[in-house]
Order: structure tokens, then C-alpha cells, then sequence
């Protein structure tokens, strides 16, 4: 049953757009999977291999301006930007893993930090190239019916959630866990580790990428503040991930579904909604102190005080 | 000449700059040094501190320089309630994740500069002192000067200040009991616990020093800046750049890294544009990653070693 659980969600999503949703709620079923290929993507580096990164704005922001740049140079669909951001995060990837992947633990954290920000920066600055705040806007969309969104951004979390298991059920994921666990014993056995966190890195660079890819053909608009933001991608992409459960196959899913649906409840609500960062970051530090392996990985934890209940009464 | 008048100007402000990037520096080394977390709300720290001296000069008229002396100290409360309630409680925590603090720091900066939004709504405030625009000229004192260069006054206080609050450090650092434990637990936490050192009481004091210091950099910065509830970001930046260019938890490096990178923004701002300074900033940073890894502390070392 456990095994046929991916296929059959899979299955039954393909069937969602003919239940005759609203236009809101499918948007936010597409913000749901967009978010669970980001978390999913940070996973393969900050799970699994254990590099904790705050700077995956980057990755995110270079995808959507491929596509946006690619429209506004050269005048052709903003699709391609889809199959051009995977050379060209892999480009972005390795010069970033140059740079950053010297660096252990929170120092790590911190160049990545510093590299989304000045991703951020020169999209801001370059203004020939980038339009700068202008931001780039498509003037034509190519579908105004929600359903063709939904199935390609379904296509590209299922094969991201084949691709990782794949990866992370090989030889590859092996050495990835074991640089988490101890990276000098990992090098000590013969792995290189310089290696194989760059491949990590390249990984989840190109399916964040994607999904920013995506992100542009979706919204129609991007500009520096909504693709390259601290708070709004780096940062939410870990509280994603550190909800739902790290370096765990469904955590990143169940964090998004969890994430984006909070967050559209609690910016509805009258006046708590301008709190809502507030908000979220108190359940970031309750996540952390209580349930440091998120729902998923907790879930035990969770059940506890329910099953401790039953049995005593 | 106009260009070297530029030039020197541009020094001047930029080591001015400098002085008080180095008090947030220094704070966030010795966090760094001592606890091995990077405290991502250090800024955001700052952000209140200097809204505390804000709303003391609106409701009471008191000089944001004397503010120093309230804001200073609640922080340093503030600091020894987070370490002991939040800090020290996760790192017992077992998860897969590492970095679980500089995690919850994050998120305390989140929630700290929300809830200035929230409180103190988003307008741009500013504390109109009445020296805000006076300066000491050149041509004042030397009335043949062939340039004309000029010391913006509040700058040059608050420059002195920083200069004064270093040295303090800097002898409670040397010579006082607590100040020697916090140095032996940040060269080498097993064998100060072996020594007897309190390890959590010092991560406790630490923690505070470090936001008093940040503290006292907001009370600084506040007649010469304005203020906004996102401006702690910004700092955060400031605060682990220097902490890179100056090599991580030394504080020799902070200072230097400090006015090195005061200066290195001026030029920026003033030779390539505004727009430009933060990424200025990044790029000494990456630079700094790749060539000198260890930092300017490494430099240091060097030098007293080879003596």
C-alpha cells in the first residue's frame, strides 16, 4: 500500500481540475506544488547532504529571469527558459559551490545568504539586462485557464519526487548522508566530499531553478523584490522544509501544503494579518525547539499525547 | 585637486563609517567566537535599540547619545532572557538539521522586525537633534588650506563614542574574571569547562555584551540615520561581512574588518553609485571567502608569529 501511495496522490490530482475548483484554489494547489518542488529541491542539499543554505532566492531568481530574459531579449516563449535554466544553474551552481562549498556548517549558511543578496543587487542594478525594479512583465499569456498550469507544474513535482528518490535511493544519496553524519569520516573512507556536495548543490540549483522557470510563465510578472527576497524564498523554502520534515521523502510536500495554506489563512484573517510574519517566525522557533524533525519526521512524536490519552482513560 | 578633495573626503566618512561598523562587528564576533552561531537578528537587535532611543527623544526629549546608557542595559537583559530560555534550550535539542540556532535566530528576526511594522507602522522616523548638520571645516582652523575638507559633527561623535565603548571592551576583555572566561570559553570550550568556567552563565553574559554593544551602535546611529522596522537586515549584512573579512569570532579582525569595509562602501558609493555599495559589500565578501579565507585575524597571526 505504502508503495502505490505516490501514484495514487499522483492519480488523484490528475483528476482535481475536473472537479470544477475555483480559480482560487487552484491557484494556491499550484502555489502548494511549486513550493513542494523548492522544498523538495533544498532538501537534496540542506536534508540529506546537510548544507544548510539560505541564499536558494538565487537559484529561484536566476530560473524565473532565464525565462524573462530569454522573452524580453530575444522575444521568444518564456517555456524555454524551463530547459535553458538547467545549463545555465548548472553554470550558477558550480560558481557558486567554487565559492561557498569551501565552507563548513553556519559559514556555508551565511555565503549563500550573502550570494542571494547580491544576485538580488545586480538584478536590481543591471538595469539594461534585467529592467532592474521595472521588473519584466509578458505581455501574452499562454493559457488563462488554470487547468495546462496545473499539469505542468504536476509533471515537474512528480518527476522531482522520482528524480530525488531515485538519486537518494542509489549510491549517490548514500554519500550524501554520509558527508551529513561526519564529513571527515565520509572523506577519511574515500569519499570526495568537495565532489559530491557540488552535485548536491547542482541538484537542487537546477529544480529550484525549474520551478523559478516556472514561476515567471505562471505569474506573467517578476521583478527583483518577489524572485530574489531573503524572507519571501530563502528563508520560507527552510521554514517549508524544517515544517514538513527534513530528509524526508513527503516532508517538503506536507510543509508546503501546510506553509501556503496557513499563509493564505492567516493574510485573511482582519487584523492579525499584517502580523503574519510574526506568526511564522513563532512557529519557526516552536518548530525548532519541539519538533525539530517536522511533521513528518515527529510524526510519532505528534501522535503521542492522543495515544497516551486512549490508553489511559 | 576638486578630485583629491573627493578622494579624502571619501576616506574620512568611510573610516567614520567604519568606526561604528566595527561596535556591530564586535558584538557579533564574540557571539560568533563564543557560542560558534551566527546571530542572524543582530541587527534586527539593533532595530530595537534604536527605537527605544527614538521614542525616548520623542516622549522625552532625551539626547539619543544618553539614550546609550537605557537602551544599552535592556538589551542586555533582553540578551541573557533569550540565551536562557530559547538558545540554550535547542542546542540540547537532537534533530538531523545542524544550525538549529542560527535557525531560531532567524526567526527572531522575523518576528522582531514584524512586530515593529506592526507597532510602529513603516514610515521612515528620524530624531531631529539640532547638531545633526553641523560640522567642524578645515578652512576654519587653517585658512591657507589648499583643500577644503569637512568633519560632520554627530559622525565625529559618534565615531568617539564607539572608540571609548572599544577600548571599554577591550580592558573588560583583558582584565576582568568574567572577561577572561568568555576569551578561554571562545578559544577552547572543553578545557574552560575543565578550568571551572560557567559555560552557560558566560554564553548568557555573552549573548548580552553582544547586544549591548549592538546597542550602542543603534544609539549611534540613530542622529545620523534614520530608522525602519526592516533596517536591522541591512546590519545583519554589515554585522557578518565584517565578521568574514575580519576572520570569524576575532575580534582584532572586527576592528579592522570594520574600517576596512566603512571605507571600501564609501569609495563604492561615491566612484561607482549608491545602488552599487551593498554589492560592494558582497563582493568583498566573496572575495574575502576565496583569498583569505581565514580573514584579517589569519594576517594578524602571521605577524605576531614571524616577530
Amino acid at each position: 500500500m505504502k508503495k502505490f501511495l505516490p501514484l495514487i496522490i499522483f492519480a488523484i490530482l490528475c483528476f482535481v481540475p475536473f472537479v470544477g475548483l475555483s480559480t482560487y484554489v487552484m491557484h494556491i494547489l499550484i502555489l502548494v506544488l511549486m513550493w513542494s518542488v523548492i522544498g523538495m529541491a533544498w532538501n537534496v542539499l540542506g536534508g540529506y547532504t546537510g548544507q544548510v543554505s539560505f541564499g536558494h532566492a538565487a537559484f529561484f531568481g536566476f530560473g524565473a529571469y532565464t525565462g524573462g530574459i530569454l522573452y524580453h531579449h530575444l522575444g521568444i516563449s518564456a517555456w524555454w527558459g524551463l530547459p535553458a535554466c538547467v545549463v545555465i544553474l548548472t553554470a550558477l551552481s558550480l560558481v557558486i559551490g567554487y565559492i561557498c562549498l569551501r565552507l563548513r556548517g553556519a559559514y556555508f549558511a551565511l555565503a549563500t545568504l550573502a550570494l542571494g543578496e547580491v544576485c538580488r543587487v545586480a538584478a536590481e542594478n543591471l538595469v539594461e539586462f534585467t529592467q532592474g525594479n521595472m521588473g519584466i512583465m509578458l505581455r501574452e499569456r499562454t493559457w488563462v485557464d488554470k487547468t495546462w498550469y496545473f499539469y505542468v507544474i504536476l509533471i515537474i513535482a512528480a518527476s522531482t519526487y522520482m528524480l530525488i528518490k531515485l538519486v537518494m535511493e542509489s549510491k549517490l544519496g548514500y554519500y550524501f548522508v554520509a558527508i551529513r553524519e561526519d564529513q571527515d569520516a565520509a572523506e577519511s573512507l574515500g569519499i570526495n566530499t568537495t565532489f559530491y556536495k557540488t552535485i548536491s548543490l547542482c541538484l537542487s540549483g537546477v529544480l529550484t531553478g525549474v520551478a523559478g522557470a516556472f514561476y515567471m510563465n505562471y505569474m506573467g510578472y517578476i521583478d527583483p523584490a518577489t524572485v530574489f527576497p531573503l524572507s519571501e524564498v530563502s528563508i520560507a523554502v527552510v521554514m517549508v522544509v524544517m515544517v514538513g520534515g527534513a530528509a524526508t521523502f513527503w516532508g517538503p510536500i506536507v510543509g508546503a501544503l501546510i506553509m501556503v495554506f496557513l499563509a493564505e489563512v492567516i493574510r485573511s484573517l482582519p487584523h492579525i494579518g499584517a502580523a503574519h510574519q510574526t506568526i511564522f517566525g513563532i512557529i519557526l522557533i516552536l518548530i525548532i525547539m519541539f519538533l525539530p524533525n517536522g511533521v513528518v519526521g515527529d510524526f510519532g512524536k505528534l501522535l503521542k499525547p492522543f495515544v497516551g490519552r486512549r490508553t489511559s482513560s | 585637486m576638486a578630485q583629491l578633495e573627493l578622494f579624502l573626503q571619501t576616506l574620512i566618512s568611510g573610516f567614520l563609517l567604519g568606526g561604528l561598523y566595527a561596535l556591530i562587528a564586535l558584538g557579533m564576533a564574540l557571539i560568533m567566537g563564543v557560542m560558534r552561531v551566527i546571530n542572524l537578528a543582530h541587527g534586527d537587535f539593533m532595530m530595537i535599540a534604536m527605537y527605544i532611543a527614538y521614542w525616548m527623544f520623542t516622549l522625552f526629549g532625551i539626547d539619543p547619545y544618553i539614550s546609550v546608557f537605557i537602551a544599552a542595559p535592556a538589551l542586555f537583559l533582553f540578551g541573557l532572557f533569550i540565551q536562557k530560555y530559547l538558545l540554550t534550550p535547542v542546542m540540547k535539542v537532537e534533530s538531523i538539521l545542524p544550525h538549529n540556532q542560527v535557525i531560531l535566530t532567524v526567526g527572531l528576526a522575523m518576528v522582531f522586525s514584524n512586530l515593529a511594522t506592526v507597532l510602529f507602522t513603516g514610515n521612515y522616523r528620524s530624531t531631529p537633534v539640532n547638531y545633526a548638520s553641523s560640522a567642524w571645516y578645515l578652512t576654519d582652523y587653517w585658512k591657507n588650506s589648499p583643500i577644503e575638507l569637512s568633519l560632520s559633527m554627530p559622525w565625529t561623535i559618534s565615531f568617539i563614542i564607539a572608540a571609548i565603548i572599544t577600548v571599554g571592551l577591550w580592558i573588560f576583555l583583558t582584565k576582568t574574571d568574567t572577561g577572561k572566561s568568555i576569551r578561554a570559553t571562545s578559544q577552547d570550550l572543553d578545557a574552560a569547562l575543565l578550568m571551572g568556567v560557567n559555560v552557560n552563565w558566560v554564553r548568557m553574559v555573552t549573548l548580552g555584551i553582544g547586544l549591548v554593544l549592538v546597542a550602542c551602535a543603534g544609539c549611534l546611529f540613530l542622529p545620523i540615520y534614520y530608522l525602519y522596522p526592516a533596517l536591522g537586515k541591512q546590519f545583519t549584512n554589515v554585522g557578518f561581512v565584517i565578521a568574514v573579512i575580519g576572520g570569524m569570532g576575532s575580534t582584532d579582525g572586527a576592528l579592522i574588518g570594520g574600517l576596512i569595509l566603512g571605507i571600501f562602501e564609501s569609495l563604492t558609493a561615491t566612484y561607482i553609485g549608491m545602488g552599487w555599495a551593498p554589492a560592494g559589500r558582497f563582493a568583498i565578501f566573496v572575495a574575502a571567502l576565496v583569498f583569505l579565507p581565514g580573514g584579517v585575524a589569519s594576517i594578524i597571526k602571521k605577524w605576531r608569529l614571524g616577530k
